[in-house]
Formats: C-alpha cells, structure tokens, sequence
C-alpha cells in the first residue's frame, strides 16, 4: 500500500509543480492524474498493490468531500439573499446537464 | 465531575482528533442510512453527514475554522484520490478510445448547457450579476470553479459553496432523470453525470457501475478544462 501510495503523491506533486510553472489552468492532481494514466499507458498494467490503493481510495470518494462540504455553512447567509433565483438555477442546470451531455452520447456513441 | 468535563471538552477541541473523528462518525451514519435505504440516491451519504456536522458546529459553537483543523486530513485525500481516479480510467480506455469523437461532443454539448442554464435562469429570477458570474462555473471541481469565478469578477467563496450543492444534487437527482429519460448506456450515464456534477457526482457513479464510474472521472477532467475555457468566452459574448 505504501509504495502505492508514493506513487499517487508524486504524481500529485508533479501535476502541481508543473500547473504552477507552466501557469496552467487545471487543477495539480487532474495533471497528475493524467501523468499516472501516461505511466499505466508505457507499463501496459496496473500493478496490483495500485489497483488495491486506488480501489480503496475511490470506494469512499464520498468521504473526502464532507469537510468542504460542510463549509458550505460558511456562505449560507450569501446563498438566503437570493436563494430563489440560486436553487432554480442549480436545478434546472444540473438537470439540463445531465440530460443533453447523456442524450448525445447515447445518440452518437452508439456502437 | 462539571469541571473534568470541561476539561475533557478543552483537551478535545484542542486537537485535531475531535474533527476528524466527528466527519468519521457522521460518515458512517450516512452510509449507513443510504444502505437502510436499499442505495437510494436522495439518501446521499455526503448531504446526511454535511447536515449532521453543520448542526454539530452550530450547536456546540465550534467556528469551521477549528473543524477544518481536524478534517484536513480527510480532505487532503482528495488529491491523491483524483490522481487514483487514473486506473479506471486506464483499465476502460479501449471503450473510451472507440468512441473519442462522441465523446468530446457529448461533453462540450454539456458544458455549454451547464452555463448557459445556470445563468440564464438565474438572469430570467433576477439574480445580481455577482451571483450570476459566481453560478457559471458551478459544474466543475471547486479548484477550477473558484479560478474562473475570480478571473471573471465572480465571488470565489460562494462558488465553492455553489460546487458543492451542484455535486450533491447532480448525485440526488442522476439515476431519476436518466430513467426517466430512458437512457440505460453506462457510457452515457456517467458521462451526463461527471460533466454535470464533478467529484460528488463521479462518487455517486462509481457506487453504482464502475463503467460508469470510469466515463464520469473522465467527463469531469475534460469539462474542467472546457469550462475553463468556455466560460470567459461565452461571458465576454453575453456582456
């Protein structure tokens, strides 16, 4: 699990060097999540102890979400000045979303 | 025995311990009311242990500032998480590859949806143009979201809050709609999903087929990148 771990770190740490030197605007760890890909792609497998940490880590993806979360107490008294308009717009967006981007593909990535 | 409470009190909320224990806690009751539940969406492990914290801090007077203390080593993980999030993706990318071109569409067709909707309905309701600015890049994962609201004059605190309340209602309201619109493509699915509601999205895919899980993960990286471009572009045409 160890060695694994390190695995994930570095490429996050690598993502996050390169997104600041390079002024880039994506997160470190979506480029470090494409460094990892690349490092599958040239190994051709995923190493079993990586497989087991990845797993696990994305089996409570939920979890890491929690403390921000709850941050969102912090904003709510800026969110009741206009929550009619906010919570419309969230819903009606976030339905829409899923519709058109899942319509399309199941329109033209049918096989 | 008042006094050795008290004590007990100022020992716990003096370390991170208390913190990280009580976002445990509350976690498991999530997820455990979602299995009660038989995994219904509206059951969202994530929203049940929000709603227990927030009223913990409320009613012990704890300041966020003092949680967070604790719960950063949980949210710390987020980082490696994402990186993880590169093994499925590799373990699927012979579906992914076959249908690159359908995908790329599927996934712009949708960031534009997700901007033009929040604002504009936000517009049609009145909204200010503070809250406005701050909804456009509310489908992608906070880092990005609060970048682009800060680059177009939006307030990047209240899309952070925003990021999150789209994540969990992306995750409440996914498998409903989708059935309701028939559509059963794993492929599909996540990919409505993780453009839709980032993270907190891609969780809820992965809870339910890892396929989709995967398709989600990636909708939620290229989306970034498309809604960090979209957004300053489709903002300069509309003012």
């Amino acid at each position: 699990m160890l060695p694994a771990f390190t695995i994930l770190l570095v490429c996050q740490a690598l993502g996050e060097a390169i997104v600041r030197l390079a002024g880039l605007p994506v997160p470190g760890p979506v480029l470090g999540m494409l460094l990892l890909f690349a490092w599958l792609a040239r190994k051709g497998e995923v190493p079993e102890p990586l497989a087991r940490t990845s797993a696990g880590l994305l089996e409570h993806l939920s979890l890491l979400f929690v403390p921000a979360g709850t941050g969102v107490v912090l904003y709510l008294d800026l969110i009741a000045s206009e929550w009619t308009a906010i919570v419309a717009a969230l819903v009606v967006s976030t339905l829409a979303t899923i519709l058109v981007t899942a319509f399309v593909m199941s329109r033209l990535g049918s096989r | 025995m008042k006094d050795e409470l008290f004590q007990l009190w100022v020992y716990l909320s003096a370390t991170p311990l208390a913190g990280l224990t009580a976002t445990l806690v509350a976690y498991q009751i999530g997820t455990a009311i979602y299995r009660r539940s038989g995994g219904s969406p509206v059951a969202n492990p994530v929203l049940i242990a929000v709603v227990l914290l927030s009223l913990l801090l409320w009613s012990t007077g704890t300041p966020y500032r003092v949680y967070f203390e604790g719960a950063q080593f949980v949210h710390f993980l987020l980082g490696p998480a994402t990186v993880a999030l590169a093994v499925p993706l590799y373990r699927h990318f012979a579906t992914i590859r076959k249908s690159a071109f359908a995908i790329a569409v599927s996934i712009l067709a949708g960031s534009v949806t997700a901007i033009v909707t929040a604002v504009g309905t936000a517009w049609l309701l009145g909204a200010s143009e503070r809250t406005m600015l701050s909804l456009a890049p509310k489908s992608v994962t906070t880092p990005v979201a609060m970048g682009i609201a800060e680059l177009i004059g939006g307030l990047p605190s209240l899309t952070a809050a925003l990021v999150i309340l789209t994540g969990i209602l992306g995750a409440i309201l996914a498998t409903w709609t989708l059935d309701a619109a028939g559509i059963r493509d794993w492929r599909a699915r996540g990919l409505g999903v993780g453009t839709a509601a980032h993270g907190i999205g891609t969780a809820r895919a992965f809870q339910v087929n890892e396929l989709a899980g995967a398709f989600s993960s990636l909708a939620m990286g290229l989306n970034a990148l498309a809604t960090a471009i979209l957004v300053p572009l489709l903002i300069r045409l509309l003012w």
